[in-house]
């Protein structure tokens, strides 16, 4: 595959407060790539430093071999799906669509067909001359991709573009995005908080925090070998142990020595374990590896959720099994549920469900979605 | 019990409105039945057109330059003048206000603040007062004459023309053309410029095809806050124009002088009704054109 942009070494501050630090990245030609990260870790200044509304304060911004640091937004071959879609109130579906044709003065039978594909391709047949105040969130999405989509970009960047959407209508956009990413062919880069959005649909995940990338990968590779602490706890629900792994294939943690599949340790180091919680197995507590009491069960509809202390440290475990609360049980792990990570300045911040509530979680994020 | 509590809060919120509608009705509502009233009735209260057919066929000679008579229609003529020195300030107010309102709303906040205290700060003075201000300005042996002067210039006459009108009328005017336009412009959201650039504009295209259309309501509103007062105003064209130029405010203030009452509503009620006609059709074409129909 062809790199079509290249980020060197981007460093970024907003009033002395660095927002990217000496960033690199590549993007190859007809990828799904996802920027994942929480607020402020400097994802959304990514893609606006692509699309030419930032200037990076150091490094370059190679596109298709071409330094276009000093490029201005209607030069490049991007287009971009804004974060709440920023359609134009006094044009109509048609028009909002039909604009950047208009600007490059395409003939008026070709931006006619050219704009009725495009809303044919999103389902917005019979909306072309409805207001855009009339519509709906997931049809007002529709038209920002078509919108952006109709100028036939290299790359199209969408900012958190369905972070305005309800469960289902952003389930179904998921879908049809990556459906249309694949028909078309143009590369995607895409910016979510959302870790199940990015896994569903990237063939890409990049990991962001404090402005750095943690790790690129697969979706698969990100969810099942995690580099650090962070990536671990971002990307779904891990239980994150301290352990000293003994030589290759052997790691100790909670006080058992468990099987992994992991080598390339120095004998005796200090390790992060990573087990996800659905990886762990209820026996009864003589079986057990580990055994510990059962704090709370929620139930999730399609598993339990367990709190489980285990020595002090609380584990999240699901289980499809029942659980009783106040139980006393055994867990056993597989050598493949054992995830083992290099220690990293996240260590001990992840993975303890020791104060494990969800709103707390969302509460505790100041930022919210707003991220500029 | 629900339904009486809202009813009861829709009584208090009646209540409450109580001291507007009153006031709305005795100063606004009586004022204009009375103009109507006077404008439809001759001296001795009974019911006539005569006035308002007096505004419309109204003649009297007219001395050419060349010291010919000509024949005109008074009121008529008067009206047009008023016209089009109205839509001139209000031309000239919208050429000077926009690009002012438009820097404005993208300078920092607080050199916005001080920029609409400075526009804003003239209106805090008297009316009159200002006006006597561009007379000592303007006047033949004025401020500007006397700098031409000492600079070894030739003086300049511009008071008693249309320019000193149109310029005062421009300089009482202009904030009501730019406060509304800023307005607009200072909540226009950032991200539909950036979608216009996204989308292939460069600056001059975001301000034509994104920012010149978004900001038209204001626009609108600032053309009918200047074209309003200024053909209505009488006391400018008095002192500026050195009472050369007779608008039709100055028509309607002389008939009022002149104990003509019932002539002076009829001008009033007309001026009223022309006025609503030029707002109504500016509303409706503005809603057909600029915002696609909705």
């Amino acid at each position: 595959m062809e790199k079509i942009i290249e980020l060197k070494n981007i460093s970024k501050a907003f009033d002395g407060e660095t927002v990217l630090d000496n960033m690199s990245l590549d993007i190859y030609d007809n990828e799904f790539i996802t920027l994942l990260g929480p607020s402020g870790c400097g994802k959304t200044t990514t893609l606006r430093i692509v699309g030419g509304f930032e200037h990076p304060d150091q490094g370059d911004v190679i596109f298709m071999g071409e330094r276009i640091n000093d490029v201005p937004p209607h030069k490049r071959h991007v287009n971009t799906v804004f974060q709440k879609y920023a359609l134009f109130p006094h044009l109509n579906v048609f028009e909002n669509v039909a604009f950047g044709l208009r600007q490059r003065k395409v003939p008026k039978n070709e931006i006619k067909e050219k704009v009725d594909n495009m809303l044919k391709m999103v389902m917005l047949s019979g909306f072309a001359d409805r207001s855009v105040t009339s519509l709906s969130g997931g049809q007002q999405q529709r038209v920002a991709i078509a919108r952006a989509l109709v100028n036939e970009p290299k790359v199209l960047l969408l900012d958190e573009p369905l972070g305005a959407l309800d469960l289902k209508l952003r389930k179904d956009m998921q879908q049809e995005l990556k459906k249309i990413q694949k028909n078309t062919g143009i590369t995607f880069i895409f910016v979510t908080h959302d870790q199940e959005e990015a896994l569903s649909m990237s063939d890409t995940i990049v990991v962001m925090s404090e402005g750095k990338i943690q790790q690129i990968g697969t979706p698969s590779d990100i969810y099942n070998e995690p580099v650090n602490a962070f990536v671990a706890d971002f990307i779904g629900e891990s239980n994150i142990i301290d352990g000293v792994m003994l030589s290759d294939y052997r790691v100790r943690f909670g006080g058992h020595t468990f099987e992994c599949l992991d080598t390339g340790f120095a004998p005796n180091e200090p390790v992060d374990v990573v087990v996800r919680p659905e990886d762990v197995d209820i026996v009864a507590p003589e079986k057990g590896m580990l055994c510990g009491n059962v704090t709370s069960v929620t139930f999730m509809g399609v598993h339990n959720e367990a709190i489980v202390d285990i020595g002090g440290f609380k584990w999240m475990i699901q289980t499809t099994d029942h659980v009783e609360e106040n139980a006393y049980i055994g867990i056993t792990l597989e050598p493949d549920a054992i995830h083992i990570m290099k220690k990293s300045k996240y260590s001990g911040m992840f993975g303890d469900y020791s104060s494990y509530s969800n709103e707390l979680e969302e509460l505790s994020n100041p930022g919210g979605e707003d991220e500029e | 019990m629900k339904a009486s509590a809202a009813g009861k809060s829709h009584n208090t919120y009646r209540i409450a409105l109580a001291p507007y509608s009153a006031w709305s009705v005795l100063f606004v509502l009586v004022p204009l039945i009375f103009i109507a009233f006077y404008a439809f009735t001759d001296n001795n209260f009974e019911f006539t057109t005569e006035n308002i057919t007096r505004f419309f066929t109204a003649t009297s000679n007219l001395v050419q330059d060349d010291g010919s008579t000509q024949e005109v229609r008074t009121y008529l003529l008067i009206f047009m003048r008023s016209l089009k020195l109205a839509v001139i300030s209000t031309a000239v107010c919208l050429l000077m206000g926009y690009p002012i309102a438009y820097i404005m709303a993208r300078a920092k906040e607080k050199t916005q603040k001080t920029m609409v205290t400075l526009i804003m700060i003239p209106m805090w003075m008297n009316f009159l007062i200002r006006t006597y201000a561009w007379m000592t300005i303007l006047q033949d042996t004025g401020i500007i004459n006397g700098f031409l002067a000492r600079l070894g210039l030739g003086e300049i006459h511009i008071i008693g023309t249309e320019t000193a009108v149109i310029l005062g009328m421009v300089y009482d005017y202009f904030p009501y053309m730019v406060l509304p336009i800023y307005s607009i412009l200072a909540k226009l959201d950032g991200r539909l410029l950036e979608a216009a650039r996204d989308l292939g504009c460069g600056s001059f295209s975001v301000l034509r095809r994104v920012i010149f259309p978004l900001s038209m309501p204001g626009v609108i509103s600032g053309i009918n806050m200047v074209l309003i007062p200024s053909i209505s105003t009488f006391y400018i064209s008095q002192k500026l124009g050195n009472g050369k130029f007779f608008l039709i405010g100055d028509a309607i203030e002389g008939q009022y002088v002149a104990n003509n009452l019932h002539f002076a509503a009829a001008i009033a009620f007309i001026l009223m009704v022309i006025l609503l006609t030029v707002m109504a059709l500016i509303k409706y074409v503005t809603a057909r054109c600029v915002y696609g129909g909705d």
